[in-house]
């Protein structure tokens, strides 16, 4: 019997199959339509059930899901899944990052979750990296090939972008202004991370976790030792297949 | 509804901008209020009250100015409604909860500003509230920066009086606070040609705390699980306190409550008894801002109390004995006015205390701190709220926000995670 965990963020979706172990997965990004991309990507496939996650979960309720779930427990699912004895849960997604702990026994006791503003997020860095022309998935390297650091005091989407053009026209090299916007991040990252009490293991996931400038950071901000899954992105579709398993064990 | 179009041109609104406020009002309040389960029927009459809000109530208050009385506009429970009342005078709280007219008052103030301010100011420059109209004059307070210099600027466009609360509980502000409302009658007698004697301000006072007693026993009501009557619902009475009539509003109530007793005795509720139940706290919801109690009771929870000023901070205290006399009731005036619980006072330990009272009294599971965005003094006090609920392992949520709908995704988002942590 397979399972689907269906991640519908505002970047990307992520499909999840889970057969007695993590199966195969999908990553495509959200789009205008994100309702029929899901579609396209069941299309043809059976599940036993689908459980929905992410900005468009209740999107999916109506038509492709059976069932939905917050990320903060999707996350922490899946999570505990590949690590059983994590305790705090990071994520820096597309438009948001948040932070739970949990209790010895897998369940949320805390969470913390940035309100309307991109600040902190994969987006900001989006942002960033095209404003220094460099690819998203470059970022993270060439910030850490600075040797040293120009910081950035914006942690606005808006208003950074203006620094690090105004930071590009002083004639600041785009690595130093690179890691100034990682630090930036980190430091309002691990702010989030601190206010729930992290608890080793700490497991770092979400599409930013790809990132190892901000892997780094982070780490060293908060002190302690990053467990960053191999597919950090896919942690809470993941879950949400998890979700699905255990909701049909109990019908 | 009849046609007030000849009153609303009357009371000079900006009639295109006004239809377009009417017209959003019926669909929003039908989505939000009418799809609900097994309302009371007693909520019959609030409906209407809605669907004449700026009708049939706004006919009643320039009848009673046609017979010479004055309407007097308000923003703030800490303003006593019994002393206008003793004046011959209607008091009614101004509209401020709502994005519409939020675009007309950053023409002027700050964007930075909190919502209810914006909404409040927008409403009269914008020329789109009946009741500011209606009003001979609003009497402003000084409970926020924001407020306080919005008046000022309120004056270029409306007749407006300030009357200061001061920031701490001492005996040197119940001094200040009741010379403040020494000052408040006097100019109450101005206006109105009405002299305020005991026997008239203790009839006032008599209206107004039956009018309070009666939301205690709607409050009291929602300790019941299941709860016989959602937060939303509830919510709106309180909002609708603020400008209908006392004594027919007080009868209302009254009415709601024994269909709601008679539903407890059945263990009748509007929710699944183990529905998550939620106390809110923070920032007043002034009408029709629903947005909070929306989400949440859309998501599966039931909301089964409100500490703010359109919740309990409105009608939990009552003006104590007194000897009767003009001077004692002033006195025993501030002294209800002063135990409100508000953030604009330091210290306030008093509404934390509240809060874990309500906690526990209410068989609360899980409580959300509502900020409005730019509310400064809630905003810092959550950080004790919060303090104080992990003391007892209480889970809380802070929410800030304003009243646009731009991040009804990410509350919503954060709701549904609280409400899987706090689910029994």
């Amino acid at each position: 019997m397979t399972y689907a965990g269906l991640d519908i963020g505002s970047r990307t979706i992520v499909l999840v199959e889970f057969h007695e172990g993590l199966k195969d997965y999908a990553i495509l990004n959200t789009g205008p339509d994100p309702v029929h991309r899901c579609q396209r990507l069941l299309d043809g496939k059976t599940y036993q059930r689908v459980v929905a996650t992410g900005y468009g979960r209740h999107l999916a309720t109506t038509t492709l899901a059976h069932e939905a779930v917050s990320e903060i427990k999707a996350y922490a699912v899946g999570a505990r899944h590949l690590y059983p004895d994590c305790r705090t849960v990071v994520d820096v997604g597309g438009q948001d990052c948040k932070a739970a702990l949990l209790s010895e026994e897998g369940d949320v006791r805390k969470f913390e979750m940035n309100d309307r503003c991109a600040a902190g997020t994969g987006r900001f860095l989006e942002v960033m990296a095209r404003a220094l022309e460099v690819g998203i998935g470059e970022l993270g390297g060439h910030a850490l090939s600075a040797t040293r650091m120009t910081p950035v005091n914006s942690l606005c989407t808006v208003f950074a972008e203006s620094e690090v053009v105004s930071l590009i026209a002083r004639g600041e090299d785009s690595r130093t202004i690179a890691l100034g916007l990682h630090d930036a991040i980190a430091t309002r990252v691990a702010g989030m991370v601190r206010r729930v009490g992290p608890t080793e293991r700490v497991v770092f996931a979400g599409g930013g976790a790809l990132n190892p400038c901000l892997r780094r950071l982070l780490g060293q901000k908060l002190g302690l030792d990053l467990t960053v899954p191999e597919q950090p992105q896919i942690v809470g579709a993941l879950g949400a297949a998890l979700v699905a398993r255990a909701s049909r064990a109990r019908v | 509804m009849a046609d007030y179009r000849s009153m609303w041109t009357e009371l000079d609104l900006d009639l295109d901008k006004h239809d377009a406020l009417l017209q959003a009002l019926p669909g929003m309040y039908e989505g939000i209020f009418l799809t609900q389960d097994n309302r009371p029927e007693a909520m019959a009459y609030f409906d209407f009250v809605i669907g004449e809000i700026h009708g049939l109530r706004v006919k009643e208050l320039m009848d009673h100015k046609a017979s010479g009385g004055k309407v007097v506009g308000l923003f703030c429970v800490f303003v006593p409604e019994d002393l206008i009342l003793a004046a011959g005078a209607i008091p009614v709280g101004l509209c401020a909860g709502t994005q519409f007219s939020v675009p007309d008052a950053e023409e002027v103030l700050p964007r930075n500003t909190c919502a209810l301010i914006k909404s409040s100011f927008g409403f009269k420059v914008g020329r789109t509230c009946p009741y500011v109209q209606a009003s001979d004059f609003v009497i402003g307070e000084t409970t926020c920066d924001g407020k306080k210099k919005m008046y000022e600027i309120l004056a270029e466009y409306h007749p407006t009086y300030v009357m200061e609360v001061p920031q701490k509980k001492t005996p040197l502000g119940r001094e200040l606070f009741l010379d403040e409302l020494r000052g408040l009658k006097v100019k109450l007698e101005a206006e109105t040609g009405v002299t305020i004697t005991g026997e008239r301000l203790a009839e006032a006072t008599a209206l107004v705390e039956a009018k309070r007693s009666a939301l205690r026993r709607l409050h009291n009501a929602r300790k019941a699980r299941p709860v016989p009557i959602s937060g939303l619902d509830a919510l709106l009475v309180t909002q609708i306190a603020f400008f209908d009539d006392v004594v027919r509003f007080t009868e209302k109530v009254n009415i709601l409550c024994e269909e709601l007793e008679g539903r407890i005795a059945r263990s009748e509720g509007v929710a699944p008894a183990d529905a998550p139940r939620i106390l809110v706290s923070g920032s007043p919801m002034a009408i029709p801002n629903w947005k909070l109690h929306r989400i949440l009771e859309d998501s599966g929870a039931v909301v089964v109390g409100e500490e703010s000023c359109t919740g309990t901070r409105y009608f939990t205290s009552a003006v104590a004995e007194n000897d009767g006399t003009l001077e004692g009731q002033l006195a025993a005036i501030a002294d209800r006015q002063l135990e409100t619980h508000c953030a604009c006072f330091t210290p306030n330990d008093e509404r934390i205390d509240d809060i874990l009272t309500l906690a526990a009294g209410w068989d609360v599971d899980g409580v959300v701190h509502y900020n409005l965005q730019f509310c400064h003094t809630f905003a810092n006090e959550a950080v004790k709220v919060e303090k104080a609920l992990a003391s007892k392992d209480a889970p809380l949520l802070r929410i800030e926000t304003d009243y646009s709908d731009e991040d009804m995704g990410q509350i919503r988002n954060r709701v549904d995670a609280f409400l899987e942590m706090v689910r029994r």
